[in-house]
This record gives structure tokens, C-alpha cells and sequence, in this order.
């Protein structure tokens, strides 16, 4: 690796300062398990590395049942898997927190750095996405909020300006009658890249037999991760039923636009999101009734 | 071009002070500043776990967390698992089953193992093979690893 320089702020208002001296030179370091990675093998440079992880507002984990979860940019996946709170209220969180990578690398890497790493094949997006998630962000510019969904731009950029820093990501508290999954393919069964991942979430009516409303995201079907509005909005107003399902599932492989490469074909991954989009359906499915 | 920089961490419960490149890995700074070579370098990217750390109590791929993040943390590396009156249980578990070949991996399957069982004392086969994941090994095929856990298991019970 290149020379670098570190530095640790305490405060947000450190670590902004740090980034406005620097612009694109200052690199954000979080769990570090993609950026060491990534500057070690050339593919990104920079003159210093931020540690994000003494900054407060960046290690918030916190549950309020009126104004959601916030999740600090810099808080590990083990934090979040382990968390009770998250566990009953977001178990479609808990899915991806709790797979991605080793058990070493879950003790390191953040949802907040997957988010900004912004590898198509992010095994956390999709979950947030489909959960309504937004991203908030600081700089010099002072604040502002993105939807999970237009956060990445390609593979590997994201919407954050030089100076700009994610701080965290913030999901709504969840409904009445609602439940949500991540499910991925991947030819192992530990410590590998998605073939397609399919995070999905649905809201039901007091009954448990009717859709209100569903949000669907794809994962490694795109230089970036997809949000499959028309396979979510199709689940609106009809009954839970195989043939509901069936069609989100057809919209969603619609909108997925792979490539073939070395995890797999453009036709196997069309499939996979039809099949993992109807197994997070029905997996959310019962969350939302609780039987699971 | 960046200087040295002063840390102070604990490291096997002893307080260590050295001096690094803030660009240069915990492993690095272990093995190559320290001179404590039982932490081993594999794949240098986090694939393999050979080089598994114990942090503040989490096991971590050592050669992804910068030498300059260790600063007012414990570090807990395969020369901290002995006791001066013996191998540790697991290690024991693991010389029995002859769960090793090249012995490369194997600082980090210990330091691996000894976590899960200090979490888990009764992980069963599932979760001891979900557990070691995030560790590779090119020579015995896993099993005897396994075996050795759940011995080991046993022998931290009596």
C-alpha cells in the first residue's frame, strides 16, 4: 500500500473539516474489510484515511418505535445482528448483517461502507431499499437525504460529493401486519459473492390474506443495485396467492438486466430472481402474519 | 510523506508501545514490527483468516485493520491462547486429531476456535463449521479440524 496519512476524529465536525481539506484524497475508513482492500491493491488511492469510528453520530444504534431505526454509518454487523431490537423489528436486516462475508469480516464491516462501496452485488442494499431506507448525509453543503435506492450510481460510485460524508441510514419504523427477507444464491454455502440476491418487504392488511403494499430490491442483476418498483407496487390491493407472487415475480425478472460473467449467466440469474424473489415473498410473508 | 506514529495498546494482556506507518496493516505491524510471527500472513486481503486476531474480545482478519486502529485496544494473538502450564485445550484437541498439515492456518483456526468456545461451549458440528467459515485450509480437508473442536469442546468441560 501506498503511504497514507491517518487521522481519528472525535467529532462530526472534525471529520468534516479533515474532508473538505482533502476532498477526494480523504477516504473514509469504517470497517475497512473493502477500502484496506481496495487501496492495498491499487483500485483506490488516497492521501489520508479517516477513521469514522470515534465520531458519535456515526456509532448510533437506536430503535425508537415511532421514528425508526438509525443505523450509525460506522456500526459493525455484528452490532446489528446481535441487537434485540433489530432482530424483532427488522429481521430482513438481521438476514443480511449475518452473511455477509466471515464471521471476521461481520465484526468489521458496516451496512454504512457496503452502501458506499456500492458493489452491485451488496448483500445489505437491497434489504435496505426494500425496508424504505434513507441515507444521511453531511458536507459542506450542510445535510441532506437520499433514498437508499438512488444512493449508487455504478459499480463501485455513489452520490457522495468530494467533502461528503455518510453519517447514517435511517429506516422507517415498521407497520402493523408487515415482514421482510434477503435471500441470495451463491454456490457455497458461506464467504461468497451473490450470484443474485432478492430483498423484499410487504406490508398486509389486519386479515393477513390481503397485500397493502410491497417494496422488492435485486442484488448483482445490474451495475448497480435494483429497485424493482413495478414488482412491489404490483402486490398492491391483492390477495396473498401464488398467482400475486408469481407476477412480482415476473416484474421483477424484468427488471433485472445481469451479464454473464464467472458467478453466472444472464439466463441463470433472471431465474434466480424469480425464485428468490418468490421465496423472500413468502418468507416475509409469514413474518408479517408472525408464524416465523 | 506521513512519519511514524506512536501506539499504545495491550496485546496478551501485556501493554505495548510501537512505532508505525499508518498505511501498515495490524499484521504487519505484528509480525514485522513486533517481531510476534505466530500470527500468519495468507491471502492479505481477508479471504483466508490465517492471520484471525481476537480486538476488544471479536475475532478480525488482522491483515484489515491498520496497525494505528489497535491504539487503547486488546489484541489477543495465538501466542496469548498457552497458559505457562500447557497448550490450551484446544490446541491439545487439535495436536490429538492431527488437524494440521502445513500448519500454516492453523494460528487462525485456534484463535477462531477458542472464541467460538469461550462464546459457545456447546456449539454443535453446523455451528462450529458456520463458525470457521472465514478460515481456509488447503490440506485436511476440514474434517479433522471439526473433530478436534468438538473434542476440544469436551476437553474444556472436564
Amino acid at each position: 500500500m501506498e503511504a497514507i496519512d491517518y487521522t481519528a476524529p472525535k467529532t462530526l465536525d472534525e471529520a468534516l473539516k479533515v474532508m473538505a481539506d482533502h476532498g477526494d484524497r480523504a477516504r473514509v475508513l469504517a470497517g475497512g474489510t473493502d477500502l484496506l482492500v481496495q487501496l492495498r491493491g491499487g483500485r483506490r488511492s488516497a492521501d489520508i484515511v479517516v477513521d469514522s469510528k470515534f465520531v458519535p453520530e456515526l456509532n448510533e444504534l437506536s430503535y425508537d418505535a415511532q421514528k425508526g431505526l438509525t443505523i450509525g454509518a460506522a456500526v459493525p454487523c455484528c452490532t446489528i445482528y446481535e441487537d434485540q431490537a433489530v432482530e424483532s423489528n427488522y429481521p430482513g436486516l438481521t438476514d443480511c448483517a449475518s452473511l455477509i462475508g466471515s464471521i471476521q469480516i461481520q465484526g468489521r464491516a458496516t451496512i454504512g461502507g457496503n452502501l458506499c462501496n456500492a458493489a452491485p452485488s451488496a448483500d445489505s442494499i437491497p434489504s435496505i431499499i426494500a425496508l424504505g431506507g434513507v441515507a444521511n448525509v453531511v458536507g459542506p453543503k450542510g445535510a441532506r437525504q437520499v433514498a437508499a435506492e438512488d444512493f449508487c450510481t455504478a459499480p463501485g460510485r455513489n452520490v457522495l460529493e468530494p467533502g461528503e460524508l455518510l453519517v447514517s441510514i435511517s429506516l422507517p419504523a415498521p407497520q402493523a401486519h408487515s415482514g421482510a427477507n434477503y435471500l441470495r444464491f451463491i454456490p457455497r454455502n458461506e464467504m461468497d459473492i451473490a450470484v443474485a440476491g432478492v430483498g423484499s418487504s410487504v406490508i398486509l392488511d389486519s386479515s393477513g390474506q390481503n397485500f397493502v403494499s410491497g417494496r422488492i430490491a435485486l442484488a448483482s442483476v445490474a451495475p448497480t443495485p435494483v429497485f424493482s418498483k413495478a414488482a412491489g407496487d404490483s402486490l398492491a390491493g391483492k390477495p396473498v396467492s401464488e398467482a400475486t407472487i408469481d407476477e412480482a415475480a415476473e416484474k421483477a425478472m424484468a427488471d433485472a438486466k445481469p451479464i454473464t460473467d464467472m458467478r453466472g449467466t444472464i439466463k441463470q440469474r433472471v431465474h434466480l430472481v424469480g425464485v428468490l424473489t418468490r421465496r423472500t415473498l413468502n418468507t416475509a410473508v409469514k413474518r408479517a402474519r408472525g408464524e416465523e | 510523506m506521513p512519519g511514524l506514529v506512536h501506539v499504545e495498546t495491550t496485546i496478551n494482556g501485556n501493554q505495548v508501545n510501537f512505532l508505525c506507518e499508518p498505511r501498515q496493516s495490524l499484521l504487519e505491524c505484528l509480525r514485522d514490527v513486533l517481531g510476534m510471527t505466530g500470527t500468519k500472513e495468507g491471502c492479505n486481503d481477508g479471504n483466508c483468516g490465517a492471520c484471525t486476531v481476537l480486538l476488544d474480545g471479536r475475532i478480525v482478519t488482522s491483515c484489515l485493520v491498520l496497525g494505528v486502529e489497535a491504539q487503547g485496544k486488546e489484541v489477543t494473538t495465538i501466542e496469548g491462547v498457552a497458559s505457562p502450564e500447557g497448550l490450551h485445550p484446544v490446541q491439545q484437541a487439535f495436536l490429538e486429531n492431527a488437524s494440521l498439515q502445513c500448519g500454516i492456518c492453523t494460528p487462525g483456526f485456534i484463535v477462531a476456535t477458542k472464541a467460538l468456545l469461550d462464546r459457545e461451549p456447546d456449539a454443535d458440528e453446523g455451528r462450529i463449521r458456520h463458525w470457521l467459515a472465514g478460515n481456509l485450509c488447503r490440506c485436511t480437508g476440514y474434517d479433522k479440524i471439526v473433530r478436534a473442536v468438538l473434542d476440544a469442546e469436551e476437553k474444556m468441560k472436564s
